[in-house]
């Protein structure tokens, strides 16, 4: 299936930007986001396959504007939903209730 | 786009849910990171590399069956996929990239750079790699000829650059570090000998 995953080939996305001497993480919550993807992973709630093809379907003009490891985490959040190992609700509801936390 | 703290709170509150069911321990996520950080990375394919350059069995080995050979020097691979070793000779030049998303040696690489990851860098490797090479500074010669390759989960690239000259009588050490990892994706050569 061709979506905008499959960028090979396509034009106007402009220079390549690269970072000297780049840190493996830029962020706390990206090392933690992968981390999650990878033992959720090895617990067998889903794999690998799955993992990036649930990535693949986001709609195109989300996919191009999230960050990397935001795409893991997202990926991460919908399979377990998906399974039935979390459901949105609760993870919505201990959204809110860190949110309340942090203001 | 959203903030960090947005994000790192959405992945907090997935942490905090999985610690509550018992599917996830701190422990292992720090793990985790500290083996992407600090265990993974260049400096393990650089050895590779060195290695290859050093000792003609070694490299057979290596552009035969890379996975066994990786596997030899101590790499496992981490998601178990299967490795290829492309060799850069003066008539042919290798370039990796992953167009459909980010595959990549971790094994021997580590995690991949932001740039590998990116729209620009996915969309022209394939199409105009000569190109794409001149944007890192790597000219290559009309005659030479380019071949790309595109990564999947299950097989990753790596690149064998060529070995520069002047280099003979140098230390394992100071070879180790004319190996860039930007020389093992292929988009740029390693480092030239420093002047005696």
């Amino acid at each position: 299936m061709n979506s905008i995953h499959d960028m090979g080939g396509m034009h106007g996305y402009g220079p390549i930007v690269r970072e000297e001497d780049e840190p493996v993480f830029h962020h706390e919550w990206e090392g933690k986001a992968l981390a999650l993807a990878r033992i959720a992973l090895a617990g067998g709630h889903f794999n690998l396959d799955e993992f990036r093809h649930v990535q693949e379907r986001m709609p195109p003009a989300h996919y191009l504007t999230i960050r990397y490891y935001e795409r893991w985490l997202e990926g991460t959040v919908a399979m377990l939903v998906e399974k039935g190992v979390i459901t949105a609700e609760e993870y919505a509801a201990r959204l809110a209730e860190l949110s309340g936390e942090a203001l | 786009m959203k903030s960090d703290e947005d994000v790192a709170l959405r992945v907090r509150a997935l942490e905090s849910l999985l610690l509550e069911k018992g599917l996830v321990e701190s422990p292992a996520i720090d793990e985790i990171i500290d083996l992407f950080e600090n265990r993974m990375g260049p400096q393990n394919g650089a050895r590779v590399i060195v290695r290859a350059w050093s000792d003609p069995d070694f490299k057979a080995r290596l552009l035969a069956n890379a996975s066994d050979a990786i596997v030899e020097m101590g790499y496992d691979a981490v998601q178990g996929e299967d490795m290829v070793v492309v060799e850069n000779t003066p008539v042919v030049h290798n370039l990796v990239v992953c167009t459909l998303c980010s595959c990549f040696p971790w094994a021997t690489l580590g995690l991949p750079p932001v740039w590998y990851k990116s729209a620009p860098y996915r969309s022209r490797a394939a199409s105009d790699p000569r190109g794409v090479l001149a944007e890192f500074g790597t000219p290559i010669a009309d005659e030479a000829e380019v071949r790309v390759w595109d990564s999947n989960a299950e097989l990753r690239y790596m690149v064998l650059p060529e070995r520069p000259a002047g280099t003979n009588g140098m230390s394992e050490d100071e070879l180790l570090a004319l190996v860039t990892r930007d020389s093992m994706i292929g988009v740029t050569r390693a480092l030239e000998a420093p002047a005696p």
